[in-house]
């Protein structure tokens, strides 16, 4: 008995001593960066080293809720962070973030006024952080399967997976919804001709109770498996971020299989989301932080980076540098008409208003 | 003067034991009590949007005065919440019936397994206990990344049954509780072995030979005495597997449906998703006691049983 209450302590010890592990000292010329995975062509930091001789140390998370829980723990030892600006808003009020020196920022004359505006909803007069990447939350698609499943498909509207009628025919080719109440309720709301405004708990009951009734067709809410799942042609039809969908249209032609992935921006209106990079306000080193935002701020740079992750930046001098696919692609680059209908959500800051959400959406998952 | 005696012996060696038993207490102190001690402090405190978020709810710079205000404001509403929505009492105990039930399919699973290892020649019983261990030197999350590829509804279970024509449709075990089940028996089976196969080994086969002698079928000197004599095994197998996994976490969000609810997963929801740190940390509170409370009891009747029979 005395081995095994041994080894339940460990294994208590064990989990536990993760979440103490220090933080390693900062050193003078370098630059700490924890940016979203696959978010960045690696030949923009190595550019930057040589340019700067300042050593990058980059690592990568895949949720805004680790990076979130890792920021209020405070101490994370990074320089830049990449919060999506529904986060970053609620951080910044959380006092996470020191404002940046916008002197030491020259390249911020190249910024999209349009972009930039937007961003200016959670974060007041930009004073908090740079736009990294924009894009939007959206339907992918497999091209074939849906047309074999449901050949009169509405592939443009929200209908096309919030109707009942609709997604049944698409059950038995797989579905996949976001697992995130902030980034797919509003979609919902959308397509109910609700505002899509997530602090009104009433309209998000709604959405959420419609979203129930959708649930026997639906495969799986996550907000990463569905990449590889249409890549490999297990579903047929997601709602997630583009960029992903993206991702997914290239690993499927990549694997050569025959899976064709399209992405599209239903007609109704989409959500519009941006990547900010901020600096932490315990940064250890501030100095290399803003050399880093003001090098990335650069139009080469931006466009660098936007053709390598197919994302539109927040740069305009950079549209003249991107490749013709990325430039000219609509669902990357939203013609002005499309654009007007992107909207943005604020974001959720009372914690009743918030839990009153997760309950919702736990409810129209489970049934509970 | 027995009482000098044992004070004497206590002085000279006492000493080293004491420092000795004091290293796992320590260990545990610093380890275990301390981190449980913040949880406990957190799941008192209210959410709030700050850094970290959520109120300092001792403030012992204002001394005398902040122990007041603390002990005054102190409340149990974290807990009283989790007692008012249905979500957490259907959480902890559908982990519950995921866990009892996945135990039973291993100690179903297993107990045959370490039997025939135990029986096994001599000389190979290092491999096969190796063989069971093997698993582990690939890292879980690649495994139960592998289940995926394998029960999903393009993968290689539904082709190979489709191939062989037993199926015409293909099986959807993805993504719903058996999904869940399978990963976890598949996972957590050594844990069962490993012990069971110890306590089987141990058996005096001369006991089993004896019965035989005396004219016992072969089944009724497995029940009569290899049963017995490898509970120490089975309860020591149930509890390393069925503790895990009440709180698995990672098997459920990969391989399970959005309609599996268990404990692990309405944690992370509270605690990323809400961000309610104090609410998370009742939960986790809350499953401790949940756990802990009803192992304390049975080892402290087994300790007295031990002690009866001595």
């Amino acid at each position: 008995m005395t081995s095994k209450r041994l080894l339940r302590t460990l294994a208590a010890a064990c989990g536990l001593a993760v979440g103490l592990a220090g933080q390693a000292f900062a050193q003078s010329k370098e630059v700490r960066v924890y940016n979203w995975s696959d978010y960045i062509d690696e030949q923009v930091l190595k550019d930057f080293e040589a340019e700067t001789g300042i050593k990058v140390v980059y690592d990568v998370f895949d949720s805004n809720e680790i990076l979130e829980t890792k920021l209020l723990t405070g101490k994370t030892g990074y320089d830049v962070v990449v919060p999506s600006a529904t986060f970053l808003s609620r951080q910044i009020k959380a006092g996470v973030f020191q404002k940046l020196d916008k002197s030491k920022l020259p390249n911020l004359a190249n910024a999209w006024p349009e972009i930039y505006q937007r961003i200016a909803k959670y974060d007041p007069e930009n004073a908090y952080s740079i736009n990294y990447m924009w894009g939007t939350t959206g339907i992918g698609y497999n091209v074939d399967k849906v047309k074999k499943a449901f050949p009169d498909a509405p592939l443009d509207s929200w209908a096309l997976v919030y109707d009942p009628a609709n997604l049944k025919k698409l059950k038995s080719c797989g579905v996949m919804l976001l697992d995130s109440p902030e980034d797919l309720l509003p979609s919902v709301m959308t397509y109910l001709g609700l505002a899509p405004d997530l602090t009104n708990v009433k309209d998000v009951e709604k959405a959420a109770e419609h979203l129930g009734k959708l649930k026997p067709f639906i495969t799986k809410f996550h907000s990463s498996e569905y990449i590889n799942a249409l890549a490999n042609g297990n579903i047929c039809v997601t709602v997630g971020y583009s960029g992903d969908v993206f991702q997914a249209k290239t690993r499927a032609e990549e694997a050569d299989k025959g899976v064709n992935v399209e992405y599209v921006i239903p007609k109704e209106g989409a959500q519009l989301w941006f990547d900010q990079m901020a600096i932490p306000a315990d940064a250890p080193n501030v100095e290399n932080a803003h050399i880093f935002l003001n090098y990335i701020l650069k139009p080469e740079v931006a466009a660098k980076a936007s053709n390598y992750v197919s994302y539109a930046n927040g740069n305009l001098k950079s549209q003249d540098l991107l490749d013709e696919a990325v430039k000219s692609n609509p669902a990357i680059y939203p013609t002005p008409e499309v654009f007007q209908r992107l909207y943005t959500v604020p974001t959720v800051e009372d914690s009743k208003v918030q839990r009153a959400l997760t309950r919702a959406w736990t409810k129209a998952k489970s049934g509970r | 003067m027995t009482d000098a005696v044992s004070t004497k012996r206590a002085g000279s060696s006492g000493l080293g034991r004491r420092i000795l038993i004091a290293i796992p207490y320590v260990w545990l102190l610093i380890f275990f009590l301390a981190p449980f001690v913040i949880v406990l402090k957190i799941s008192l405190s209210d959410a709030t949007i700050a850094q970290p978020p959520y109120t300092p709810l001792l403030d012992l710079s204002a001394g005398w005065q902040g122990v007041v205000e603390w002990w005054n404001g102190l409340d149990f509403e974290n807990y009283t919440l989790l007692t008012e929505d249905e979500l957490y009492w259907v959480s902890y105990l559908s982990s519950l019936r995921i866990a009892v039930i996945s135990t039973l399919l291993m100690l179903l699973i297993g107990y045959p397994m370490a039997y025939a290892m135990a029986r096994a020649p001599k000389s190979i019983r290092p491999a096969l206990v190796m063989a069971v261990i093997l698993p582990f030197w690939t890292s879980l999350l690649i495994r139960v990344y592998a289940w995926i590829g394998i029960l999903s509804p393009e993968g290689l279970l539904n082709a190979f049954l489709l191939w062989t024509g037993i199926i015409s449709e293909p099986l959807y075990i993805m993504n719903t509780e058996t999904a869940v089940l399978i990963g976890i028996v598949y996972s957590y089976l050594p844990f069962m072995v490993l012990p069971l196969y110890a306590s089987l080994e141990k058996l005096d086969e001369s006991l089993l030979e004896a019965a035989a002698d005396l004219g016992s079928p072969p089944w009724k000197a497995f029940w009569q005495i290899t049963v017995p004599l490898s509970i120490p095994g089975v309860i020591a197998g149930c509890f390393l597997v069925f503790i895990p996994a009440v709180g698995e976490f990672v098997i459920p969000d990969l391989l399970g449906g959005s309609e599996t609810l268990m404990i692990g997963k309405t944690l992370y929801n509270e605690f990323f998703l809400n961000r309610d740190w104090p609410v998370s940390s009742a939960i986790a509170v809350l499953l401790l006691l949940v756990l802990v409370v009803p192992i304390a009891v049975y080892q402290n009747v087994q300790a007295r049983q031990l002690e009866g029979k001595a």
